[in-house]
């Protein structure tokens, strides 16, 4: 079995906000995360898919699919968007790095064909970053 | 849902490698140039991973602020601008960055296990010695 990672990026704004508390418990939990005015991250996304070597192409998966997928899965989404206000899994759920990783991952969950989703990492920014790994 | 949650913080401190159960030679057959009697430094980069269920109310895995505050006061405050092998943690074990990756796991792990990050795992340690060399502790 070979993992193969594939990266893409996304530029978007968000806050961190819970409606069922407070705006004083929003500050106090999320900082300056709560701003109501939002703010934005540049992302990274890295996307492992765990297979087996194709013995005629050499490929994992084929990379240009694999591309197309994440671009209209997840970036034509994501990108230069604000994920609380126009991404629809983002209404009801604060667009945390964890939760924007398990949102990529029931993205793209079966829709890569001949390999498996491995794991779902999001760079918020280089050094903060979320994985998912398909785990309960 | 479990998901894990990663974070890079930085220090630089000076070492030397050099065992005391080794003659001249052979610390200098062992450790090189990391074992010049003058000691020499890094920029050190430790990645901490922790683990956990995402808080449906939060929708994070950890408090962050808790987490930095940890790190901060356990390892960078610990370590930074110091000479490694004068630590405590050193004074019986040679500081390699092997050594420094579970040193800073065992300092970690009791704020995880009961500690103010109770509720989430302390997953992996990571240390970057150089940007070509790192090492990962997992714990025992």
């Amino acid at each position: 079995m070979i993992l193969l990672t594939r990266k893409a990026d996304f530029s978007a704004a968000h806050y961190y906000w819970n409606d069922r508390w407070t705006a004083e418990e929003n500050e106090r939990v999320f900082g300056k995360c709560a701003n109501r005015n939002g703010h934005g991250h540049n992302y990274t996304l890295e996307v492992t898919v765990a297979g087996e070597v194709d013995p005629v192409s050499g490929f994992v998966v084929d990379l240009k699919a694999l591309k197309e997928i994440l671009e209209r899965e997840v970036v034509s989404v994501y990108d230069h968007r604000h994920l609380n206000l126009e991404v629809p899994e983002f209404k009801e759920t604060i667009p945390t790095t964890e939760n924007i990783a398990i949102a990529i991952w029931k993205r793209l969950e079966g829709k890569i064909a001949g390999a498996k989703l491995h794991r779902v990492r999001v760079y918020e920014m280089p050094d903060l970053f979320a994985d998912y790994l398909g785990e309960a | 849902m479990r998901a894990y949650f990663s974070r890079r913080y930085r220090f630089s401190a000076s070492h030397r490698l050099h065992s005391e159960a080794f003659s001249e030679e052979k610390n200098w057959e062992t450790y090189g140039k990391c074992n010049n009697p003058y000691g020499h430094g890094h920029n050190y980069i430790v990645e901490v991973t922790a683990g956990g269920q995402v808080d449906p109310e939060t929708g994070m895995v950890c408090d962050l602020v808790k987490l930095d505050d940890a790190v901060r006061k356990n390892v960078v405050a610990r370590f930074d601008h110091t000479n490694l092998n004068l630590d405590e943690s050193f004074r019986e074990l040679v500081p390699t960055t092997e050594n420094l990756c579970i040193a800073i796991h065992e300092n970690l792990s009791p704020v995880f296990t009961g500690g103010d990050l109770g509720r989430i795992d302390l997953v992996r340690v990571r240390v970057e010695e150089t940007e070509n060399n790192f090492f990962e502790y997992a714990g025992k």
